[in-house]
């Protein structure tokens, strides 16, 4: 197929210059960065979502509007990869404040991990989940609790305050000493940090 | 909010965990910190890796193709607003959607209102404000619970009011009828005082225009009967 050769036409190409031809109109950037980013998009937004038609949903408005704002990426300010992923983050966060029924829920259904759905699992991805649960697990129980709670369940701030009986300040500083310790632990380099590359686009 | 206060949101921010107004006076604030800035470019690094801790399914297949698709009708629908800078683009926005108090009364309020809603002022609604900008377009009534706005080249947009919000796993999908044969023309939610839709497929002069309740993926063609109907 045409896509997937042209497709791979780009993958030596840094995840920035796949924005850069994205800010330019050409859709094989788009796909590109799919087929890079999707399946970790896809976990992220399941795994804040719960629910697949939701995750669907923040995961292609999340990409739209990648494509829509490419032109207005700046490399200095972090890395493509993250841009991305804070847009499917941020996309399915506003979704999941928006289901009343999440908010009925017990704050451990947040924490708890996903069961193992990855049956057709990639062995590098599957490594750098690893690395990342490790260095979550060395992080004290408070400062881990908020940091899952926030990122993996989609609770603000002041909801967390309020639901752990907490003083906002307290929420805060554990989720500032939380990330500033996560940053810390994961800068041992990491096995492998282009795991695109031993998949190559089968579609 | 303090200045002293707001440096203190850097982490929540970098995990989404603000709500929607600490979140505008915070990056009302990055613009002009560079500490929070420098701050943000390291928290965001930890944030990015908690986005590798998740299990990774594979995505369901048809998500891949239905974006590609999605951004590539975009393209052909607003390559001359894309093309300003974002700023621009968004002044061009209001200033059509200003226009409309003149052309379409209360429209504009209520546009004005969906604008701040949608903080990225979609694509779509772009494109639709575009057809509804034209002093050429015509209008035409499909009843009391909307109207189509054509241009002289086709281009269409479906307004609609007080349409309630689709059921559950369903969506409003428009239809341009053309000898007989409906074509897929694109789905809309409903639930808000006005809906616009910007149409995928122009509408020729004699075309009729239906809109139906669909499954919520759309059909290919219409499986029940229109809830508005008119015709070019």
């Amino acid at each position: 197929m045409r896509t997937s050769e042209v497709t791979r036409e780009l993958a030596h190409l840094s995840d920035e210059a796949v924005v850069a031809l994205m800010a330019r109109s050409h859709d094989v950037a788009l796909a590109e960065l799919y087929d890079r980013f999707g399946r970790v998009a896809w976990g992220l937004a399941l795994r804040v979502l719960r629910d697949e038609a939701l995750a669907e949903d923040a995961v292609q408005e999340a990409f739209l509007t990648a494509w829509r704002t490419a032109s207005r990426f700046v490399p200095e300010r972090g890395s493509a990869r993250n841009w991305l992923l804070t847009l499917v983050h941020r996309r399915a966060v506003d979704l999941v404040r928006r289901e009343e029924r999440r908010r009925a829920e017990p704050l451990e259904a947040a924490a708890e991990p996903a069961g193992a759905k990855g049956a057709d699992d990639d062995a590098l991805l599957r490594l750098e989940r690893e690395r990342v649960q490790g260095a979550l697990a060395q992080l004290p129980d408070q400062q881990r609790e908020a940091l899952e709670l926030a990122y993996y369940g989609g609770f603000s701030q002041s909801e967390l305050a309020e639901r752990l009986g907490q003083p906002l300040g307290t929420i805060k500083s554990r989720m500032f000493s939380g990330l500033a310790r996560l940053h810390e632990l994961l800068r041992e380099p990491a096995p492998e940090r282009e795991p695109w590359r031993t998949r190559p686009s089968t579609s | 909010m303090a200045d002293e206060t707001i440096h203190e949101l850097t982490a929540a921010y970098a995990l989404d965990a603000l709500d929607e107004g600490e979140r505008d006076a915070y990056e009302e604030h990055l613009a002009t910190c560079e500490r929070c800035r420098d701050e943000l470019g390291t928290l965001s690094e930890a944030t990015a890796a908690l986005a590798y801790g998740v299990e990774t399914p594979l995505p369901p297949p048809s998500l891949r193709g239905r974006i590609l698709e999605e951004a590539a009708a975009e393209r052909t629908n607003v390559v001359p607003l894309r093309r300003r800078p974002a700023f621009r683009a968004v002044a061009g926005v209001a200033a059509v959607a200003a226009g409309l108090a003149i052309g379409f009364g209360i429209w504009a309020a209520t546009l004005h209102d969906r604008l701040g809603d949608e903080r990225s002022a979609s694509a779509q609604l772009r494109a639709a404000l575009a057809v509804l900008g034209d002093t050429q377009a015509r209008r035409i009534s499909l009843g009391a619970k909307g109207s189509l706005v054509v241009t002289p080249s086709g281009e269409a947009a479906l307004v609609t009011n007080r349409l309630p919000a689709a059921p559950a796993g369903k969506t409003y999908e428009a239809w341009v009828i053309r000898g007989g044969k409906p074509e897929p023309a694109g789905l809309m939610r409903g639930g808000h005082s006005i809906d616009v839709l910007k149409l995928k497929r122009p509408v020729p002069a004699h075309a009729s225009v239906a809109v139906t309740v669909e499954p919520r993926r759309g059909s290919k063609s219409p499986t029940t009967l229109p809830i508005l109907r008119g015709r070019a």
